[in-house]
């Protein structure tokens, strides 16, 4: 039996749960935080770029039936989403740790 | 399959030194405490990114996406994923870390 689930439907779950995660699991919020889309903004050039690198050399090549066909430099939207959401899970895990185990952030 | 590693199979590993260099300099710059303490830095970046490792194998094994084997060093972890891919889960989450202590840090001395 296959189990089909295209790129974008998967990039759309992983998003919806993370969400989910940082509001209910982690509670941090983030998405309410400046300090998380003043971080978003400087991390999406970035990531563009880096989208950009390994989509145009072809280094990853990505399968046309498996994502929506709409792509940002070079990079299929479904990128975007992903990093989107693995960016915020990690910080909002970051911050859940840091106040278990480290007591102050970087701050102060 | 050839044993021999050309420039070219350190595309991948290109990018991820970029962002090492493009992200690490914040923790000596702004004194951030991200880098020197790794284990809280693992606790929060491990879990994270076992699931989207996950996701990778499943896409990976449904041919989502391929990798060129003559951009890659064509070293294989466990569920048939390249070693930059492992790389990747961990260096990209470090980066977005560095960027939001950094962040903070800008933030409380605007604030002051």
């Amino acid at each position: 039996m296959r189990f089909e689930l295209s790129y974008t439907q998967i990039t759309v779950y992983a998003l919806i749960i993370t969400i989910f995660f940082d509001m209910f699991v982690t509670k941090n919020s983030l998405l309410s935080t400046l300090r998380f889309w003043l971080s978003y903004a400087i991390i999406v050039p970035f990531q563009l770029i880096t989208n950009w690198w390994l989509t145009s050399r072809e280094i990853v090549v990505y399968n046309p039936d498996a994502i929506i066909g709409i792509r940002l430099a070079g990079a299929p939207i479904e990128d975007l989403i992903f990093g989107f959401a693995m960016i915020l899970a990690v910080m909002s895990m970051w911050e859940t740790m840091l106040r278990r185990h480290g007591g102050s952030s970087s701050v102060g | 399959m050839s044993l021999e590693v050309e420039l070219s199979n350190w595309s991948y590993v290109a990018m991820l030194l970029f962002v090492i260099v493009g992200s690490w300099w914040l923790e000596f710059a702004f004194k951030l405490r991200v880098l020197r303490r790794p284990r809280i830095l693992v606790t929060a970046i491990v879990p994270v990114s076992i699931f989207f490792l996950m996701w990778d194998a499943f896409a990976i094994n449904q041919n989502h996406w391929t990798f060129d084997s003559e951009q890659i060093l064509g070293i294989f972890g466990p569920l048939n994923i390249p070693l930059e891919e492992y790389l990747f889960f961990l260096i990209i989450p470090m980066a977005a870390v560095l960027t939001l202590e950094g962040v903070k840090v800008v933030m409380e001395k605007v604030k002051r």
